[in-house]
């Protein structure tokens, strides 16, 4: 085990604010990524039911399996 | 497939976490803040390799005129651009205290800076063009064109004199490093690839969606799911 306390885990022997920085960045990256791609599925799945709702107006004979 | 990736990566991400925070030492020259090395490391290699497949599947759709292997390259380059901005993210952050700058225009900074300019050249240019195919065929033509710039990042510790060190890791050599410290850092490259592919795999999905939106069988699917 290389930290006898949490304020020395933090501290990372005085370079803190490079090794947090780095990982902080690359986190918000990452869940960035994987938010902007959900949403662009919701977007896309929404938009696409509009549409499907409109041609069920257009047509309300046509039977939905 | 999607939801194997992502429960691998976020097992391979704790664990190279744990041995990279909790398991390898203290660097007898850098202290603590090496410990970058378990992002910057695989991001960099990351961001070259993602490169290469794009434009691999890039080069494949416009040979053969296959639209799915043009939609994985296009779902490829944002994850690619995405890690080459954290390596020279925290490229930045390590140099600063080890080098005493951010940023210097060495040889491998500055071409791994191109690649990033590559990689959003790539996006623009096919988010410019309206029709898909005739942006598929453009982007490839950069993609190809950029491929050139990958041995120059991989050598360039090598042609020039950088400031940038060396590989501490290549595959003929014995690694220049503690094991543990090896370990950490190979099982945080596996995270990044599962990752990766996790996150392509989704974005393709997407992509194919959106661009395959006039067929039967996306009506049919959308008629399935709103039932």
């Amino acid at each position: 085990m290389n930290w006898s306390s949490a304020s020395e885990f933090f501290s990372m022997g005085g370079y803190g604010l490079y090794v947090w920085g780095s990982y902080i960045v690359t986190f918000i990256c990452v869940i960035g990524e994987i938010l902007l791609i959900s949403n662009r599925r919701r977007t896309l799945e929404k938009r696409y039911s509009l549409i499907h709702d409109l041609n069920k107006k257009e047509m309300p004979n046509e039977t939905t399996s | 497939m999607i939801p194997i990736f992502s429960f691998a990566a976020i097992v391979l991400l704790v664990a190279g976490l744990y041995v990279g925070f909790f398991v390898a030492p203290t660097d007898f020259q850098q202290g603590e803040a090496y410990r970058i090395i378990f992002i910057h490391v695989p991001a960099a290699w990351m961001s070259m390799f993602l490169y290469v497949v794009m434009a691999f599947w890039a080069g494949i759709g416009l040979a053969f005129n296959t639209r799915l292997s043009s939609m994985f390259a296009t779902a490829i380059a944002p994850t690619g651009a995405m890690f080459t901005f954290i390596a020279l993210w925290t490229g930045a952050l390590w140099g600063k205290p080890m080098w005493g700058t951010w940023w210097v225009w060495d040889a491998r900074l500055t071409s791994e800076l191109i690649l990033l300019f590559l990689y959003i050249g790539f996006m623009s240019l096919q988010a410019a063009i309206d029709d898909p195919r005739r942006a598929d065929k453009a982007g490839a033509i950069i993609a190809l064109v950029g491929v050139v710039n990958i041995p120059i990042i991989y050598f360039s510790v090598q042609w020039w004199n950088t400031l940038h060190q060396g590989a501490s890791v290549s595959v003929t050599q014995a690694p220049a490093m503690a094991t543990t410290m090896l370990m950490g850092m190979l099982i945080m490259v596996f995270a990044s690839w599962m990752y990766s592919i996790a996150v392509i795999l989704k974005r393709t999905r997407v992509i194919i969606l959106e661009r395959e939106s006039h067929t039967a069988w996306v009506a049919e699917l959308q008629r399935k799911e709103t039932v």
